[in-house]
């Protein structure tokens, strides 16, 4: 029954995209979107089904293979399914944002061309999402995991007459493939050493493995327990499909997609799946202290530098996009800080408030015609107030003032971190606490710039400004209260108890729960809230109270504008180093090498020997009979004076 | 029905049918067409008894056919198929099937001479992977060349003629090394059937010999580095379908060779000569990964990559030594050993597609050049999907028939040596920067000449040649077991064979 269940909830968005793709025509853009639509209903009732049965009723969970994949050497690959606690919350997340985005984007991608080609793309992505979290094994992971960086490569290069959406897809694909290089890594030290692919058989494997104290050679003489390499290398594909520094540059640009794609796939879904994976694999990481510091330090670096940037961007996408780099920061910090649940939940959390950020912020564009500048904005909550409202429910969750969901999740997350021992805690500490300033400046700039200050769009626009129809305000309410209340509802579940949401999916160590509100209210005397507060009322001040103050920093503080607008030099870098530097490199090594060295020498220069020593004999066979004499008697002589000579 | 001599039709029919076209090229081009289908059709339907009555359970050769040839050198004709030869005599057929559906609306010269190529290169390539003699298989090995010459040098591009004759001294340069191999086997075996050399006993130094002199017939088939400057001469030159010949079909040959002769018969060759072939492999798969990528030629381009995959294929039938002498585990090694055959399989899918569909653009616009190409998807959207597919399964994406070789042989070195593993999955972004660049260029952006504004719209026979490959692609991408489960046993008698000690 369960099994059929879960079937039904995959395969039901892969069915709705096949025939939205390939019969695009023959239905037409309404049969696309509701064929889809109607998949992605059934797939959410019957992932709510699931949630319901696994984690209010308390039934146990499944752990099946569907059928094997490859079988070689005595080793398996096998598609099947983990249901438990964190998949059954996982799927309810993705369908639920899946379905709302779906809908929204009736309205967002209405009068496109590839109209059917979308909602068979977005449907083909919930399909390899779900792949993702129900694996029950390193290889379906991997499946899933390269399939929603291949829809995302598809889908940020939707409009693929535009040269900067051509560019951004394949820098996203080939970034996302530098982790996957770590993630195969990975899998195959996993594979090697443990005999096995499958999660439940590893966990049970790898304290004895730690136990047996063996360890790898990589670089030089130093030895490495294999559990941190292990951990390390999956660390890496998570860096590349979460986005960490440095292989964080490819989300920035994955703007260049639609809308309702940075909605679902580059802040709520694909973008987790590496947060994901590190809660999944928790008991394998528990066992590597060294590995979790490393992820604790990445995640907390990323949270802070890539939240700054967000400071100087004008579009009103980008900013948004930053803040997405910025929180996976926070959710990976968390996993380093071995707060899985907490990680998680702001994973929920996030997921809500960020594709209502995300929305609202489409929404903002449509009504602008397609308008992505903030600085031709401006004053648009007397025209558009349903969205005004949404975009400010998300930015008091982003920002994480209570009781938004946003901070119940990123509280327990600080909280996490300052409590933790492990080596680079106390920086970790610092540095996610400085976010959450920079988190309330840079969200509330946007806000400020965008829905108050003066009206700074021509009149044309002006007079065209009003909210669209249902079908992309109705996700947007939609969305807003889950930003509000799901930290309230999910608090105590998620990160209070024992046996709680997550049920033993994850480790977790629960500590002592003192009740949603006391936590609101203890707050008001904690460190991040006034960190908050304070990014919150310095945008007041800087952009509405005092306009002229981002001139005054502009003006004095040149490099430093310098540094953020160019992201810190990481594109630059990136382009000259490694883009040019590998097209430098095939140029030397095709033009010289294959071409002069092998072609021209070795084997054109065989020809020539042969062709030289044609020659060389052509011009022995002359045709005149005394030419031949004279070298049979040359010969003869020789040989005469050989025998008397030497004889 | 049991003593049919399926192996035997399989070879002739296509040989005799080519003859047959060749004397009633004067008929209408549609005579001559429907001929060499209904061949093509036939012996791609005779595969189905053979794969329907092939023994999984043994790796002993099976519908075996059996005549006394040169009794004196106790030579003989002598068929059979194995668990791996098997997948290939498929292949073979399916591909020449796939070859004819692409061309039919070709608008070559001498079309009867034409097609009858490429039915001689199906009978020569089945014998080669059929025959279990060895001079047989030299001899079907060698004819090879005839019809891929012909084909080559009769309907190439410009420079064809040049290409054809470095094509034909290089390899056949290669296979003389070979011809002197077997003939020292076969004179101390007594035999010249392959089993027979596979039991025979050798000193360690003639060992090392042998190997070279097998190996560098085979790294010159493949082609490895630094014997590959044939192969994108030739690619760029070849009509539509004689490249596919060569990239689907030819080029397994070279490993194929590694799998029955280096691996069973010279199992104890010094280690200097294994980590020179994995070497060499590491270098086809970075080295020509990275020339690939700055190629202006599709042509030459996917070329290049199809050496890249072939690096592969010869890396992970390479790295079982190293394997057992770092771990000793055997089923890792097998592991490593079947992705070889998988890679090598699944190659020809999406290489053979690549090289279809870009001939099909270059008889259009005359030109395989990236730069003349821009915006085709907006044109041709059906093709872009396909080709997309085909890109994917090149690059090694999870659901393509391209990643399962791929994985498993990654996985399988990871314990036995971090660097191998580590220098080979640099192909997961360099496969990707190449396939995917390319493809941006020519499909994605704006239509921008006009010449890909007024593109002539795919033949249906074009499309179905394409979709039948794609269909492949993603069904063995999904379920590769179907191709595994034929393979198990033979792989695991060749493992046994290739880790035997075999010195005197």
């Amino acid at each position: 029954m369960m099994q059929t269940m879960i079937l039904t909830i995959i395969l039901a968005p892969l069915f709705g995209a096949i025939i939205s793709g390939a019969f695009g025509r023959v239905i037409g853009r309404v049969g696309a979107h509701c064929i889809t639509i109607l998949g992605m209903i059934v797939s959410f009732v019957f992932a709510v089904m699931v949630f319901h049965q696994i984690v209010i009723l308390g039934m146990l969970g499944i752990n099946v293979n569907l059928y094997s994949w490859v079988m070689s050497g005595g080793f398996q690959f096998n598609v099947g399914f983990l249901i438990d606690n964190l998949s059954a919350v996982m799927m309810v997340v993705v369908t639920f944002v899946s379905l709302l985005v779906h809908v929204y984007s009736i309205g967002y991608m209405r009068g496109d061309a590839g109209y059917q080609r979308f909602f068979s793309y977005i449907s083909l992505f919930t399909f390899a999402m779900l792949m993702l979290v129900t694996a029950n094994n390193f290889f379906q992971l991997f499946f899933g995991w390269e399939g929603v960086g291949l829809v995302s490569y598809l889908l940020i290069g939707f409009w693929f007459d535009r040269e900067s959406a051509n560019f951004g897809s394949l820098k996203a694909f080939i970034v996302n493939r530098l982790g996957d290089f770590g993630f195969i890594l990975g899998i195959g030290a996993v594979l090697t050493f443990f005999g096995t692919v499958d999660f439940s058989q590893v966990f049970i494997q790898a304290p004895q493995l730690v136990a047996s104290g063996l360890t790898v050679n990589i670089l030089g003489h130093e030895s490495w327990s294999i559990v941190t390499v292990i951990c390390i290398l999956l660390f890496i594909g998570a860096m590349g499909k979460s986005a960490q520094m440095p292989l964080h540059i490819w989300l920035p640009e994955s703007m260049e997609g639609p809308t309702p794609i940075s909605a679902l796939i580059h802040a709520a879904t694909m973008v987790t799946a590496g947060v994901y994976m590190l809660a999944r694999l928790s008991p394998l990481y528990e066992l590597s202290a060294s590995a979790l510091s490393f992820i604790l330090i990445i995640g907390a670096t990323t949270a802070l530098f890539t939240g700054i940037l967000g400071v100087v961007q004008n579009d009103i996408k980008r900013v948004v996009a930053y803040s997405t780099l910025s929180q996976l920061g926070y959710m990976v910090a968390a996993m380093g800080a071995s707060a899985f649940t907490a990680g998680i939940f702001h994973l929920v959390t996030h997921a809500a408030f960020k594709a209502l950020l995300f929305l609202s912020a489409g929404s903002v564009i449509i009504a602008m015609h397609h308008e992505q500048d903030m600085r031709k904005m401006g004053g648009l909550r007397r025209y558009l107030p349903v969205t005004y409202i949404c975009f400010l429910i998300g930015a008091l969750a982003l920002a994480a003032i209570p009781p938004f969901s946003g901070f119940y999740s990123k509280d327990a997350i600080i909280l996490a971190v300052k409590n933790s021992t492990i080596d680079g805690a106390g920086y970790a500490y610092v540095a996610l606490l400085l976010g959450a300033f920079v988190t309330a400046l840079y969200i509330f700039r946007a806000f400020f710039m965008t829905f108050h200050t003066k009206e700074k769009m021509d009149s044309y626009a002006r007079a065209n400004l009003h909210e669209d129809t249902w079908v992309v305000w109705l996700p947007l309410i939609l969305l807003a209260i889950p930003a509000v209340l799901i930290g309230v509802i999910l608090a105590k579940p998620m990160l209070y108890e024992a046996n709680g949401l997550l049920g033993n999916a994850v480790v977790n160590t629960p500590s002592h729960y003192l009740g949603v509100w006391t936590m609101a209210l203890d707050s008001l005397t904690s460190l991040p809230f006034w960190f908050a507060i304070a990014g919150i009322f310095t945008a007041w001040l800087a952009y509405i109270q005092y306009p002229n103050i981002p001139e005054f920093f502009m003006k004095h503080f040149r490099w430093l504008n310098v540094v953020l607008v160019k992201k810190y030099g990481f594109d630059d870098f990136n382009q000259w180093f490694f883009v040019n530097g590998t097209r430098q490199l095939g140029h030397i090594l095709y033009k010289f090498a294959d071409l002069r060295i092998i072609d021209d020498g070795f084997v054109g220069g065989t020809t020539k020997m042969v062709r030289w020593c044609s020659l060389a004999l052509k011009r022995m066979q002359t045709g005149y009979l005394y030419h031949y004499v004279l070298a049979m008697i040359v010969g003869v002589i020789a040989f005469v004076l050989w025998q008397v000579l030497v004889g | 029905m049991t003593n049919f001599p399926l192996l035997s039709t399989l070879i002739w029919l296509p040989i005799l049918g080519s003859v047959v076209l060749l004397l009633i090229g004067h008929r209408s081009v549609m005579t001559v067409k429907w001929l060499a289908m209904i061949i093509s059709i036939v012996s791609l339907l005779l595969c189905v008894p053979l794969w329907c009555g092939f023994d999984t359970s043994t790796a002993s050769y099976q519908f075996t056919e059996f005549a006394s040839w040169i009794p004196s050198y106790n030579i003989n004709y002598a068929l059979g198929v194995d668990g791996i030869s098997i997948l290939m005599v498929a292949l073979t057929t399916l591909t020449t099937f796939v070859i004819l559906l692409a061309s039919w609306n070709s608008n070559q010269h001498n079309i009867a001479q034409f097609f009858a190529t490429f039915l001689l290169a199906q009978g020569m390539m089945i014998g080669v992977f059929a025959a279990t003699d060895t001079i047989l298989f030299y001899l079907f090995w060698e004819a090879m060349l005839i019809p891929v010459y012909l084909n080559l040098g009769m309907w190439g591009k410009e420079h064809r003629v040049a290409a054809s004759i470095k094509y034909f001294i290089y390899t056949f340069t290669g296979s003389a090394l070979m011809l002197i191999a077997i003939l020292y086997l076969g004179y101390n075996a007594k035999s010249f059937e392959m089993t027979d050399l596979w039991t025979l006993k050798i000193s360690h130094d003639l060992q090392d010999l042998i190997f070279i002199a097998f190996a560098l017939a085979f790294i010159v088939k493949i082609p490895m580095w630094p014997f590959h400057t044939w192969l994108p001469d030739v690619h760029s030159e070849s009509p539509s379908g004689g490249s596919v010949v060569v990239a689907a079909l030819m080029l397994k040959l070279g490993v194929y060779g590694f799998l029955r002769f280096n691996l069973p018969i010279t199992p104890d060759i010094s280690s200097f000569l294994i980590w020179g072939m994995i070497i060499l492999s590491l270098i086809a798969i970075v080295y020509i990964g990275i020339i690939a990528i700055v190629q202006t030629d599709m042509k030459r381009l996917i070329a290049y990559s199809s050496i890249a995959h072939m690096g592969f294929a010869v890396l992970g039938a390479f790295m079982i030594y190293i394997i057992i002498a770092n771990t000793g585990n055997a089923q890792i090694a097998y592991l490593s050993l079947e992705g070889a055959l998988m890679q090598m399989f699944s190659h020809s899918f999406s290489t053979g597609a690549l090289f279809i569909g870009v001939a099909l653009l270059s008889d259009r616009l005359n030109s395989s050049m990236i730069k003349d190409y821009s915006g085709l998807a907006h044109k041709l959207p059906l093709f872009a999907v396909l080709m997309m597919i085909f890109a994917l399964s090149n690059v090694g994406l999870p659901g393509t028939s391209g990643f399962v070789g791929e994985f498993m042989i990654i996985l399988s070195s990871f314990k036995a040596n971090f660097w191998v593993t580590f220098i080979a999955a640099s192909t997961l972004v360099i496969g990707a920067s190449y396939t995917l660049w390319m493809y941006k260029r020519v499909f994605f952006g704006q239509v921008t000449s006009e010449k890909v504004q007024n593109i002539r719209p795919l033949y249906k026979t074009e499309t179905a040649s394409l979709v039948i490959l794609a269909i492949l692609v993603l069904f063995f991408g999904v379920y590769p077991e179907p191709l595994l489960s034929v393979s198990h046993t033979s792989v695991a008698n060749l493992l046994a064979q290739a880790l035997a000690v075999k010195t005197i």
